[in-house]
Parts: structure tokens; C-alpha cells; sequence
């Protein structure tokens, strides 16, 4: 049976993870490969790395990374952050990611996951969605939830499975950051919606938050970060509750 | 021992390369049909199109190349669409042949149904299961009771289930998950992406004695 997919997500800016991981026997946090090795060896299903700085100089350091990583963990690697065109992919894809996420890029310019997935296939194309509450329905956002869209999440979702990306990576802007779950109806709206797998993330604080996103919210996997970083769960620990609860990991 | 490692320019051979010699192999990229000559084990990785795969094999002269050193008996590993070019033809895009290695077609999973959680591309972490009645393939023993990392939307058929060496089971569609032949052996899955697993499969191939 297929399991559900547990990814830890790291931010980097020049090549470095930020916002500090915190596991007890780490020497250097800010070591991706260091944090990477520690959740392969978790039993991590996927890693996640988003460039939060997405500058010229952090892009160049950022490949560096990328290479660096994929020869010490085996197993998938996603990649994004400030993907703006068809050679950066390219470059990621060289570096060693297996898949590129698009966030921005693709909503000044749709046609360009058309493009990508066409290119280089829909498995290696995720799309980045940010997503917020507003009246009635969820409206995307961009540059980290400051910037409205006018367009609804939903449907942008949809079209974009449709324009061949496989992933959609579903953030809520409203719960992220909060620590008290996953926007459970958001997620399952657009699970249930597209033909692409959903990545929940944005809200995490518990266990249990992770089996709603996968139970109730009907995602394909979830994503988390700070809850793993500060070493308050490992990932094998997360895989034995969510078994517990009857949901299909691989432990 | 030295792996060819087919490198038909159409995507990434970092991480295969990497995986294998990880688990203690030497790695020669193979890029003509002359490079082939002194490898004493072949990995046919596959990225991007089945037709475009099959093309540039054909091309380059590598898909006749690599049948022969098959035919001489040099063991052989396909990994997912270097798993399916192993096959007669397939119906990806339209109808394109194969190095038919061993008898069978490609097709596509039946259509997505996410309301029932049933998706396509298969993406994800999932079974290999072995028949209880024949013994497991050498290279794939180290799977049992081991779930390995598949990305794919397309599966092979071989004609003689006597080829299936494993099958996995999605959306309750049973398709191969391995498959094999003499010395040669093909995986839908990345033994390159599948941690531990993956890299116990690389070490068997490399250490498979016919």
C-alpha cells in the first residue's frame, strides 16, 4: 500500500540552513548535510530545501548545496525557492534535486509550469501554493503571504495539476506559524479536487495535527519543520503514532 | 569491476552514479557504443520519455551495443523507464519499439480518481511483494518486507508472467515491480532514491553471480 509521506522542510539562505535545527548531537545547525543525514537516518521519507533568500549569491552557494547533499542522502530531494525560469530548473535538476517547486514564477507567468512539466516531466514539477482565508473562499498570496492575488487558491491549484505540475504544496498562510494544525478544509478541498498529490504544511504543533492533515485533510503528505528542527519529535517517532492510528507510513 | 553507467543525455546521472559508488562499484559514464566494451556490469538509468529514450539509444548506437553485451551475458539492471525500454515496445505517446530484452509492452495506469485518494503519477513509497511459490530473485532479496520509492505512470507488461520478478499493487491495479530474465533485471522503482533499501539492491546487483 502506498504510505503517506512524511518531509521535513529546511530553510537555507547562501547555502546554510536558517532558523537553527536543533538536534542534540548536531555540531554545526547550520550544516544542510549534517541535518539531512540526521533524517535520512530518522527514516525521513523526502527531503524538502527552500532558499529563502533567493539573491544571485545565495542561487550559486544553493547548487553547491544541492550536490552536496544528494551524495550523502539517498533519497528524493525538492528544491525551491526564487525559481523564476526553465534553467534554473535545469540547474537544480544538475545539482542533484529530483524535484523543483515554483512558487511566484509561476503565477506572473502560468505558462511556465506548462513549459517545465512538458520539459522535464510532471513528477519532477511541485507547485508552491499560498493560500489564505478570505470571506468565503482562499485567495493565493504571494511574497510570503504579503501579497494578494485576486485569484482563488482552488481553482489555481486545479489549473495548475492541470498544466502538468504533480505536486501542489498546499501552505496556509492563516495557519502557519501558529502551531495549532493544518487548515484541515483547504486541504481536503483541493485534495479531493486535483489529480496532483497535495503536500499539506503551515501550522503544525503535534502529532496528532499531522494525522488530521492526513486523515481528515486527505493530503498525500505532510511537511513540517520547526516540530522536527527542535528535535520535540523525531520522524520515526511521528511514523509509530500515525501507524498507531491506523495511517500507511513506512516505518 | 567496472559499471557502465548509459548516459543517453537526457537527464541526471548524478545520484545513480553516486548510489553505486556508494555501495563499492567504479562508475564509467558510457555515452558510445565503444565505451561499453571493457564494462563488466551495465545500469540503464531512465529519465524523460520513452520515445526519446528509444530514439537516442538507437541513435547513438548503444541500444544494439547493449543487447549484445546482454546476449554475451554481462548482467544488466534497468531502473523505471530503463526498466520499460527493456520491453518490446510501449503505447507512451504513440507507438515506439523497445529493446525488446524481453518480450512485453508498456502501458498507462488506468485514469486518476483523486476523490479516492487514487493518483497519477504513482509517486511515493510503496510495496515490492515476492509470489511465495518461487524463490526471490538474488539481486532483489534484500527487498523483503521493504517499501521502495516509485515515481511513474506508466508500467510494464511482460508476455510470460515467468518474467515478473515482483509486483506492487496500486489504486488495485497489480503491475511489475521487477522483472528479469537470464542476466538481466529491471525496476520500476529508484534503488538510487530508496535509502537503505536501495542501496542494499545496488550492492546484490553488484555482487550477483549467475
Amino acid at each position: 500500500m502506498l504510505s503517506k509521506r512524511i518531509i521535513p522542510c529546511l530553510d537555507v539562505a547562501h547555502g546554510r540552513v536558517v532558523k537553527g535545527v536543533q538536534f542534540v548531537d548536531i555540531i554545526d545547525a547550520g550544516d544542510p548535510v549534517e541535518a539531512a543525514i540526521k533524517y535520512d537516518e530518522q527514516g525521513a521519507d523526502e527531503l524538502c530545501f527552500l532558499d529563502i533568500r533567493a539573491s544571485h549569491e545565495s542561487r550559486e552557494t544553493l547548487y553547491h548545496m544541492v550536490t552536496d547533499v544528494a551524495e550523502h542522502v539517498f533519497m528524493p530531494l525538492t528544491v525551491g525557492g526564487g525559481v523564476k525560469d526553465i534553467s534554473d530548473i535545469e540547474r537544480l535538476l544538475h545539482a542533484g534535486a529530483d524535484k523543483v517547486s515554483i512558487n511566484t514564477a509561476a503565477i506572473f507567468n502560468p505558462e511556465f509550469v506548462k513549459e517545465a512539466a512538458e520539459r522535464f516531466g510532471s513528477s519532477t514539477i511541485v507547485v508552491a501554493v499560498d493560500a489564505k482565508r478570505t470571506d468565503d473562499h482562499w485567495e493565493c498570496f504571494t511574497h510570503g503571504g504579503r501579497k494578494p492575488t485576486g485569484i482563488n487558491a482552488v481553482e489555481w491549484a486545479k489549473r495548475m495539476s492541470d498544466y502538468g505540475a504533480g505536486e501542489i504544496l498546499l501552505t496556509s498562510m492563516d495557519c502557519d506559524g501558529t502551531r495549532e494544525g493544518y487548515d484541515i478544509p483547504l486541504t481536503r478541498t483541493v485534495a479531493e479536487a486535483i489529480p496532483a498529490n497535495v503536500i499539506a504544511s503551515g501550522g503544525v504543533g503535534s502529532l496528532e495535527h499531522m494525522a488530521q492533515g492526513l486523515t481528515d485533510g486527505k493530503a498525500d503528505a505532510v511537511l513540517a519543520a520547526s516540530i522536527f528542527h527542535f528535535g520535540e519529535h523525531t520522524i520515526a517517532e511521528t511514523k509509530s503514532y500515525l501507524a498507531s492510528k491506523g495511517i500507511p507510513v513506512r516505518i | 569491476m567496472k559499471i557502465g553507467l548509459i548516459d543517453y543525455g537526457m537527464g541526471n546521472m548524478h545520484s545513480i552514479a553516486k548510489a553505486l559508488e556508494h555501495v563499492g562499484g567504479t562508475v564509467q559514464l558510457v555515452k558510445t557504443a565503444e565505451e561499453l566494451g571493457n564494462t563488466s556490469r551495465i545500469v540503464l538509468p531512465g529519465v524523460g520519455a520513452f520515445r526519446d529514450c528509444s530514439a537516442a539509444l538507437k541513435a547513438s548506437g548503444l541500444g544494439e551495443a547493449i543487447k549484445e553485451k546482454c546476449t554475451e551475458g554481462v548482467p544488466f539492471l534497468g531502473i523505471c523507464l530503463g526498466m520499460q525500454v527493456m520491453l518490446t515496445s510501449s503505447r507512451e505517446f504513440g507507438l515506439y519499439p523497445g529493446l525488446n530484452l524481453i518480450r512485453g509492452t508498456v502501458k498507462s495506469f488506468p485514469e486518476s480518481h483523486p476523490e479516492r485518494g487514487y493518483k497519477i503519477p504513482h509517486m511515493g513509497w510503496n510495496d515490492i511483494l515476492f509470489s511465495s511459490e518461487k524463490d526471490i530473485h538474488p539481486v532483489l532479496k534484500p527487498l523483503e518486507n521493504q517499501q521502495v520509492y516509485y515515481v511513474h505512470s506508466y508500467c510494464c507488461a511482460p508476455e510470460n508472467p515467468e518474467h515478473i520478478l515482483g509486483v506492487c499493487s496500486y489504486g488495485e491495479f497489480p503491475f511489475a515491480s521487477a522483472i528479469g530474465k537470464a542476466n538481466m533485471i529491471g525496476v520500476q522503482f529508484h534503488p538510487e532514491k530508496s535509502q537503505r533499501a536501495g542501496m542494499a539492491l545496488l550492492e546484490a546487483f553488484l555482487k550477483w553471480n549467475l
